[in-house]
């Protein structure tokens, strides 16, 4: 087993390194170039050292966003998920209405996220749109642009249904990967229709739901443009997350000195937080070993 | 426990079968006694597991009936059948331990607990696995895997039947022995009707008392591994079983004299007038060398370790004998004797009775 030593080798990264360097890591060097400097305009800046950063770490108004996104990213995993997996349990397994139905799931992920935004912001209008209109002639008094339980519950309906189809989807391919049998055994051993979930359908789903679970996770942490469009983050500040404030900040106050920070601070709670989701899942799957 | 009947029984995958070519499973009538060892047997996708499928209740047959001791179950999902299958390739319960695996089918019927744990540690030492009971089924190998699966197949007592579909593929052949000495020794203990889908012809005979031999979605046969050896029904199961298979040739029968290309060959028996295509059938075991018979040109000898296979040629066809110990092999041209009492008479693949056998028989 000799392999021969050729250092030359390492140039062959190179258009790699230099691409990802142009494409993420420059950028992300301006912005925490930014972060740790003051101006007053005229393009003089200044050393501001972690000033920003500790101004971020302890406004209130951050810590609001970061509750309010905590929140909505709770609720969208805990209906997502369990959604996600029961309507892929139901699907049909072959032929044309399973076709019918990947083609039906597939659409609204395949709307650009503005449409999406646009679509409910006039769904929900109680003087035109369909929803508010039913919704106040069944009696309810509803109307998002005022309620902010009524934008709350637009916004996670919405989003609902933009992505409960991305964690079904992904479901349905794990299910399909189980090999008849293992429902032909279940059969002969009288296993329950828990069991056979609990015991032959979870752990196959169990690799595609932590892609999903991440996936949502990150996305939903991130939401912007949806409900930016629907509600603009109101009424007042109840559905300004952490993507809509920080837009607020950079380009609405530009502030882009405390932006730059609350840029990277997100970025490391992104990363860390998915980081505990996927050592918390693997670790689960290890355990049960 | 319980009779299997199948009653006027017949399957096609497809919706509205056209004509008879479409049946996986032929129409047929068959008592599974209660308490038989079975070996069904037979080539590749000639049906067998689709039998299979049907007593287990995981396939509802298109025709027919499948009573359970006088019970018509032909509806019956498969729990409520009470029935222990094993499939060829095996199927654990992944993110279960051994134990659990064992115990799994007894949980589901709401065994205490006691008992369970008295039952898998049976089974796990029947199965050699005792020391890996508390091990995950998901990092084991594939025939630590199809062990669990036999183990799970043979943990309920009060099962109507036990079927094994081909269930030793995987396994070594040295496992493969004792697991089938293994299967034989619950089969005398409790009694249970055991039906073992196979391939094999070994495994079948060494297994079972009865052996069934499905050919086309039919069963050609069944019966002992004697009577399959000296008068097979079909001249499928004279092919299928034995090694070499039986030699056929056409013929034309008048009374106890077979005309083979103009050579009368003697039969033990008389027979009556045939009509459809006509062959005389005889095992390799009853084929002799003459100095009068059938002309054959020798094309080789084959030494298969316990005895030598000559192979040669008459009319164009194969012929096969065995010879006895000690005897020289012949080359080039020579003369086959047929033992006139073990020569078997077929019309269209079907064994016909000689005359006189005809009734009773």
């Amino acid at each position: 087993m000799d392999k021969s030593q050729n250092n030359r080798a390492w140039f062959l990264v190179l258009p790699v390194l230099v691409l990802v360097a142009f494409s993420a890591v420059i950028p992300l060097m301006t912005v925490v170039n930014y972060s740790v400097q003051d101006t007053f305009g005229n393009n003089a800046f200044f050393w501001a050292g972690l000033e920003w950063f500790e101004e971020i770490i302890t406004s209130e108004r951050i810590h609001a966003a970061l509750g309010r996104q905590v929140l909505f990213t709770a609720i969208i995993l805990a209906i997502q998920v369990p959604l996600g997996i029961f309507v892929a349990l139901h699907m049909p397994k072959k032929g044309f209405w399973a076709s019918l139905c990947l083609i039906l799931m597939a659409m609204p992920l395949l709307i650009p996220f503005n449409v999406v935004g646009t679509i409910w912001q006039i769904f929900g209008r109680v003087d035109i749109g369909l929803l508010g209109r039913v919704l106040t002639a069944l009696g309810f008094d509803y109307n998002y642009t005022s309620d902010w339980l009524d934008a709350w519950a637009t916004v996670i309906v919405m989003d609902v249904w933009h992505w409960t189809s991305l964690v079904a989807l992904l479901c349905y391919a794990g299910l399909q990967s189980i090999p008849e049998a293992y429902y032909q055994a279940a059969k002969i051993d009288q296993a329950s229709r828990w069991a056979v979930f609990r015991h032959i359908e979870l752990p196959k789903m169990r690799g595609v739901l932590l892609i999903a679970v991440l996936l949502r996770f990150m996305d939903s942490f991130m939401i912007y443009t949806e409900p930016f469009v629907v509600t603009g983050g109101g009424p007042g500040n109840a559905t300004t997350f952490l993507s809509i404030d920080l837009v607020k900040m950079a380009i609405g106050q530009f502030d882009l000195g405390p932006a730059a920070a609350f840029s990277i601070i997100y970025f490391l709670v992104i990363l860390l937080i998915s980081w505990v989701f996927y050592t918390v899942m693997t670790n689960l799957d290890r355990e049960t070993k | 426990m319980a009779e299997i009947t199948l009653s006027k029984l017949a399957h096609s995958y497809f919706a509205k079968p056209r004509g008879e070519a479409d049946f996986a499973l032929k129409e047929m009538d068959h008592v599974w006694q209660d308490g038989g060892a079975y070996a069904l047997l037979g080539a590749s996708g000639c049906g067998k597991t689709t039998l299979l499928n049907i007593i287990s209740g995981l396939v509802t047959p298109s025709q027919g009936r499948v009573l359970f001791g006088g019970r018509d179950v032909t509806r019956a999902p498969t729990a409520e059948r009470n029935i222990a299958q094993v499939f060829q390739f095996p199927v654990v319960y992944d993110t279960m331990t051994v134990r659990e695996n064992l115990a799994f089918p007894l949980k589901n019927r709401g065994r205490d607990a006691a008992y369970v744990a008295r039952r898998v540690d049976q089974i796990a030492k029947m199965i050699g696995m005792e020391s890996a009971l508390d091990r995950r089924a998901q990092g084991l190998t594939a025939d630590a895997k199809q062990k669990i699966s036999l183990g799970r197949g043979m943990v309920r007592e009060d099962v109507n039947a036990i079927l094994f579909d081909e269930p030793l593929t995987v396994i070594d052949p040295h496992m493969k022995w004792e697991l089938r000495t293994q299967l034989k020794q619950l089969h005398r203990e409790f009694g249970h009707t055991m039906i073992y889908v196979t391939h094999d012809q070994t495994e079948a005979l060494t297994f079972a008392d009865k052996v069934v031999v499905m050919h086309e979605g039919r069963v050609v046969q069944t019966g002992t591994p004697e009577e399959l050896f000296e008068t097979p029904e079909h001249t499928f199961v004279g092919y299928f079983i034995g090694s070499p298979g039986m030699n056929l040739f056409d013929a034309e029968v008048q009374g106890e004299t077979a005309r083979v290309n103009g050579i009368d060959v003697p039969l033990g028996a008389a027979y009556p007038a045939l009509r459809g295509r006509v062959q005389i059938g005889i095992r390799p075991e009853f084929v002799s060398l003459a100095a009068e018979g059938l002309p054959v040109t020798v094309t080789r000898v084959e030494d298969v370790g316990r005895h030598r296979i000559l192979r040669a040629e008459a009319f164009g066809r194969p012929v096969n004998l065995l010879l006895p110990e000690g005897e020289a092999a012949a080359t080039g041209q020579t003369r086959l004797r047929l033992a006139p009492e073990k020569i078997n008479v077929y019309a269209d693949d079907w064994r016909v009775k000689p005359l006189g056998q005809q009734r009773g028989a």
